[in-house]
């Protein structure tokens, strides 16, 4: 009895102060009402606020080339290395975890002459960031993708492969990677998620995103960069939330 | 070191509309070992850890040395408990493990020593139990319960979890060392064998309920109802038909366990109560016969019905398949379903 | 098992070398990763230690780092970070313990480790906005308690120093831990409890002399885990402070910044140096706290 009076306790202590801020941002975002309307009414907003909106178109596709970069580059070298090369493999997970002990500060300083070249050979724009942002979430989706393929048996499944006649480009393309569909979603999911919240690196390397956008826009329209918090805030929530659901699911299903 | 009677006096326990122990009575001898044995959700365990004071009785008493301890916390109870598996605590080396009680009674922690002495594992008190097999880990799980001088011992399946050599082994010395130490002792098992092996006295339960509680030879040889006579033991369900207080079956007379009003019943004979011997003239034909080390278990058919008879391996050559054999029974009690 | 598992075929791939031809197809993963990744970190670390023509080496910068006014940045960012840490370590902490006494796969486990896994990368601009709304001057929570007559910032607006960004941390440190601290709770067995009634222990003597012990490790190397965390923050801090540079994420955004002063810019990367020996030194910890915890309640 005792422990049940104290978990609840706890879990509303807890569930008022996590719930706090949210309630507070719709209650701010609705003070002024030609706020939602506004956001919801495309043209309008991008005329007056031509910021916000580049800033949210930059982050989509910032967020889906990401995906696409991360995605390319990550996926067959994480098959092959265990396939041909295993002896690289900690090699290869030393690198992808090492961003997480660089705090994203740091590798903006180290970033920025790296960026030099790539405004000279490739200009400016707010799209190259996704180089960086592939860095950035290479722990995540390496996690995730290792996960994977940790679950399968990748060797026999080649290896059965191979001896029904197939090249290694088939092994990894209709063989190994149709097994770890899911994986690689959930890699792709973690890294919308985490680009649509980067503000260090774009802020500093001076290009613009969502997130710079909103902290522009605060200083001058609270109510809307408020808004567009709760927004971007809501979205990053039912992307992760149905992620970790579905994990926690097919986890049981395996079970 | 003598050891305490201890009584449970008509327990229950009730999980909802489910009935773990339904009024259960069970008194144990002064240094005996009793050993609860049944299927898993029979109440073996429950009554165990209500005796324990892990759990609460919904009704009845728990009597230790004649006095009623049924309200005092398991803490002071003062039994030695120990647990199926994984119950060291695994940020203390064994001695330390077996010290815990001690020095929670601030009692002298020389006995440690001697008991992981008792338990063959002196040379492995820095262990950690990471560091040790799960045989050595029940040992000084064995050890850490006896160290605080226990009023009762109570094993929960302690054996389970080991492979079946070591369980062998295991199981002889706890018998060893109880009988040594003298302590009353609980003992409950799914596995019949290592409850004949092991106890004074076998509770056979079911349903929460003891169906018969006796010497491990008699549970055996005169089950007292057809469940224990199912469940220990492999047995022949036989249809024989009761005639006064003898059951006749496939032509033997039979003694009953228990009174019947007669008629068509199914009988419960042990393979062992089965003999086959070659006779070209009998009508019984043997199906299989596999050889099981020592002795050796020979299928037969007779009429519509199969028996299993054990014979010794030497006479597994004249038994082949499609071998013509008369079946007879020795006339030991038998229960009816 | 995974150690024996991995080891199988490692010893098969000893034997026979991997051709040059396999190597091929790493490529593009390594060049991309040495560009953006391997340049980067070495560019911090020479740059730490090169004078401010680009040329020489020079310990000027990181002997710069004992200057006090960096050196109080640091002490910030470490109080900032220690504060937030232990505040989350023991409410997760304490969450995570509800969570572990309700039922192992109940709906209320599953919707709060989820929740917990959303709000832990919750963080930056989005969060600095939330609190703004809620304790910010004209947010909702100030202005209630304001209708109540109390007013939280009578001596002074603190939200926008160090106490303030304590309260935001809070929020995504408290979540961090019920992840990392979830797990070695779970390993936490019900016959430890029992064991030690039976031999004669009370609440008191489970608490102080077997979960207490047990779990010390995990609440240790989780509460580094946090400091970790809350000592890399940039975007939460940069969005709410706009004046002033209290913690060092934002001294370096100083540094990085500010074209007027000759050499700041390899001031920042000793800075980003201090940073990185700081966390690298407290994820040690926590992988050697990690190990004994994998070993006992694993």
């Amino acid at each position: 009895m005792a422990r049940v009076i104290f978990r609840w306790t706890v879990l509303t202590v807890m569930g008022v102060f996590f719930l706090l801020p949210l309630i507070a941002m719709v209650e701010f975002s609705t003070r002024d009402p030609e706020t939602w309307p506004l956001l919801l009414d495309w043209p309008r907003l991008a005329e007056e606020y031509p910021a916000l909106a580049e800033g949210i178109l930059a982050s989509l596709a910032q967020a889906a080339l990401t995906s696409v970069l991360m995605l390319v580059l990550l996926v067959p070298t994480a098959i092959w290395v265990r396939l041909r090369l295993p002896r690289l493999r900690r090699v290869v997970e030393f690198l992808c975890l090492l961003p997480l002990t660089i705090p994203a500060i740091v590798l903006v300083v180290g970033l920025a002459p790296v960026y030099a070249w790539v405004n000279y050979l490739i200009g400016g724009s707010s799209l190259t960031l996704v180089f960086a942002y592939t860095i950035l979430v290479l722990p995540y989706a390496y996690r995730a993708i290792d996960t994977g393929l940790s679950a399968i048996d990748v060797r026999t499944l080649a290896e059965a492969a191979r001896s029904l006649g197939a090249g290694w480009t088939t092994v990894i393309w209709r063989v190994v990677l149709p097994n770890i569909r899911s994986a690689v979603l959930s890699a792709a999911f973690l890294t919308v998620a985490l680009v649509l919240g980067e503000f260090t690196i774009a802020s500093l390397l001076h290009r613009t995103n969502l997130q710079v956008a909103i902290e522009f826009l605060g200083k001058s329209s609270a109510t809307v960069s408020v808004a567009v918090s709760l927004t971007a805030l809501l979205l990053a929530f039912a992307l992760l939330l149905v992620l970790s659901l579905a994990g926690s699911s097919s986890k049981e299903r395996r079970s | 070191m003598t050891g305490v009677a201890v009584k449970l006096e008509g327990l229950r326990r009730t999980f909802g509309t489910v009935h773990a122990l339904d009024d259960l009575d069970l008194a144990i001898e002064p240094g005996e070992l009793i050993a609860l044995l049944g299927p898993s959700g029979c109440g073996k365990t429950t009554a165990l850890r209500i005796l324990a004071g892990l759990e609460d009785a919904t009704a009845g008493r728990v009597l230790v040395d004649g006095k009623d301890v049924t309200r005092l916390p398991a803490n002071r109870r003062g039994m030695g408990m120990v647990f199926q598996a994984y119950s060291l605590f695994p940020h203390l080396t064994a001695a330390q493990n077996v010290e815990f009680g001690l020095r929670l009674r601030r009692g002298p922690l020389t006995r440690a020593a001697e008991m992981l002495d008792l338990v063959g594992l002196s040379g492995f008190a820095k262990r950690y139990p990471h560091q040790l097999s799960g045989g050595q880990q029940q040992r000084v799980a064995l050890a850490r319960a006896l160290a605080i001088e226990p009023r009762v011992l109570l094993l929960d399946e302690p054996l389970s979890a080991l492979d079946a050599k070591v369980r062998v082994q295991l199981r002889d010395e706890i018998r060893r060392i109880q009988t040594e130490v003298g302590t009353t002792t609980l003992f409950v098992t799914h596995d019949q064998e290592e409850a004949l092996a092991i106890a004074d006295r076998v509770g056979v339960m079911r349903a929460g309920r003891l169906e018969q509680l006796a010497t491990p030879s008699e549970v055996y040889l005169r089950p007292a109802t057809a469940f224990v006579a199912d469940f220990v033991g492999l047995s022949n369900r036989l249809s024989g038909s009761v005639n006064g207080d003898v059951v006749e079956v496939l032509g033997a007379r039979l003694p009953l366990v228990t009174p019947h009003a007669g008629g068509a019943v199914t009988a419960l004979v042990r393979p062992e109560a089965v003999d086959v011997v070659p006779d070209p003239e009998a009508t019984a034909t043997v199906l299989t016969s596999s050889f099981l080390g020592s002795t050796s278990r020979v299928t037969v058919s007779v009429g519509e019905q199969v028996v299993v008879a054990q014979v010794p391996s030497g006479r597994l050559p004249e038994l082949p398949a499609g071998t013509r054999v008369r079946v007879t029974i020795q006339p030991v009690a038998v229960a009816l379903e | 098992m995974a150690e024996v598992a991995e080891a199988v075929p490692r010893r098969v791939a000893g034997r026979s070398r991997p051709r040059a031809g396999a190597l091929l197809g790493t490529v593009p993963f390594f060049a991309f990763v040495t560009i953006f990744l391997v340049i980067p970190t070495l560019t911090v670390v020479i740059g730490a230690f090169t004078g401010a023509g680009g040329r020489g080496f020079t310990p000027a910068n990181v002997r710069a780092l004992t200057d006090e006014y960096i050196l109080a940045a640091f002490g910030r960012s470490i109080t900032l970070s220690a504060a937030s840490a232990i505040i989350g370590a023991v409410l997760g902490a304490l969450l995570a313990y509800a969570l572990v006494t309700a039922k192992p796969d109940g709906p209320l486990r599953r919707v709060v480790t989820a929740a917990a896994g959303v709000l832990a990368q919750f963080g930056g601009v989005t969060l600095a906005f939330a609190f703004l709304a809620t304790i910010g001057l004209s947010g909702f929570v100030t202005l209630w308690l304001q209708e109540h007559g109390l007013d939280p910032y009578a001596n002074g607006v603190w939200l926008f120093e160090l106490p303030g960004l304590t309260l935001v941390y809070t929020y995504f440190q408290i979540p961090l831990m019920v992840i990392v601290f979830l797990p070695a709770l779970d390993g936490i067995r019900p016959q430890w409890r029992e064991a030690t009634a039976s031999l004669g222990g009370n609440t008191w003597h489970y608490w102080t002399r077997v979960a207490g012990p047990l779990l010390a490790p995990a609440f240790l190397g989780s509460a580094l885990l946090l400091f970790a965390n809350a000592f890399s923050a940039y975007a939460t801090a940069a969005a709410l402070v706009s004046q002033g540079s209290p913690i060092v994420p934002l001294q370096i955004r100083g540094a990085l910044t500010s074209e007027v002063v000759l050499g700041q810019a390899n001031l920042g990367k000793a800075m980003a140096l201090g940073m990185v020996v700081v966390v690298a030194v407290v994820m040690t910890l926590y992988a050697l706290l990690q190990r004994r915890t994998a070993k006992w309640l694993g």
